[in-house]
């Protein structure tokens, strides 16, 4: 990095909370997130491919209550950045850059992905818990 | 030899030296592949999230079964390949925007594309090791 002495642009400090700000930041965390949620994609695979016990196996860990908190924690992450991707597929083609529609819309990926996550695990819990 | 024999000997206009570098190769290139991923992800992605809580409760047999069938091998193939795509994709634009020693981010850069590889490939041959073993 360059090590002047020249004055930083504005940063996050100087900025009133907005929830577009949120929606940004959050669909990068939740990308990261998801990125090491991959992981648990192959592992699932390839135990699968392993064998009975080794499936048997890993249905126990994704279903113990550490492996529950992960994966509620994933869903929520992959219905988010599924949620605001739409939104975003749908900036790209030029729409929704009114002010007031982009707040709406942000708000919309934010309950939208809480809405979705609590039906699925709703049905998760109803159906009697994960794996 | 400086600098000013270099401009000797080389005649070309600056321009013509400048002219298909940076971003008019391929610029765009990454910001639309990342996009065809999305939109690729937003199907694939709904029907994995079915497709498990389908399996929910599930036995070994019947998941195995199920990953067996021919469309959904086909459709776990595509999904895993985009996934691991588009999340390569994704973390090379954090990590190009965080890391600003230049060492760590080509280090961060090649692992995440070498594990991206490593995964897409296990996660294929897994597939296709269920869906061809009766």
């Amino acid at each position: 990095m360059a090590d002047t002495k020249r004055p930083l642009s504005p940063h996050l400090q100087v900025y009133k909370w907005q929830v577009q700000m949120m929606s940004s930041i959050i669909h990068r965390a939740t990308g990261i997130a998801l990125a090491v949620g991959s992981l648990l994609v192959v592992a699932g695979l390839l135990h699968l491919a392993a064998g009975e016990d080794s499936f048997n196996h890993f249905k126990g860990v994704i279903g113990s209550p550490i492996g529950m908190v992960l994966l509620f924690g994933w869903s929520w992450s992959l219905f988010y950045h599924l949620c605001n991707g739409i939104r975003h597929l749908v900036q790209d083609a030029g729409l929704g850059y009114e002010i007031p529609q982009f707040v709406r819309s942000s708000w919309l990926s934010v309950i939208g992905s809480v809405v979705l996550t609590v039906l699925v695990w709703a049905y998760v819990l109803s159906a009697g818990g994960a794996a | 030899m400086n600098a000013k024999e270099t401009v000797v000997k080389d005649r070309r206009n600056p321009l013509k030296i400048a002219r298909g570098l940076g971003s008019s190769q391929s610029g765009v290139e990454h910001w639309w592949t990342q996009r065809l991923t999305a939109a690729a992800l937003v199907l694939l992605g709904i029907w994995f999230v079915v497709t498990v809580l389908c399996l929910l409760h599930a036995d070994y047999a019947t998941a195995r079964a199920s990953v067996a069938k021919p469309w959904n091998a086909l459709l776990l193939i595509a999904f895993v390949l985009t996934m691991f795509w588009h999340a390569v994709l994704g973390l090379q634009v954090v990590i190009e925007d965080y890391v600003h020693t230049r060492w760590k981010e080509v280090v961060l850069l090649v692992a995440i594309k070498f594990l991206a590889v490593l995964g897409a490939l296990a996660s294929v041959l897994a597939v296709l090791r269920i869906a061809l073993t009766p």
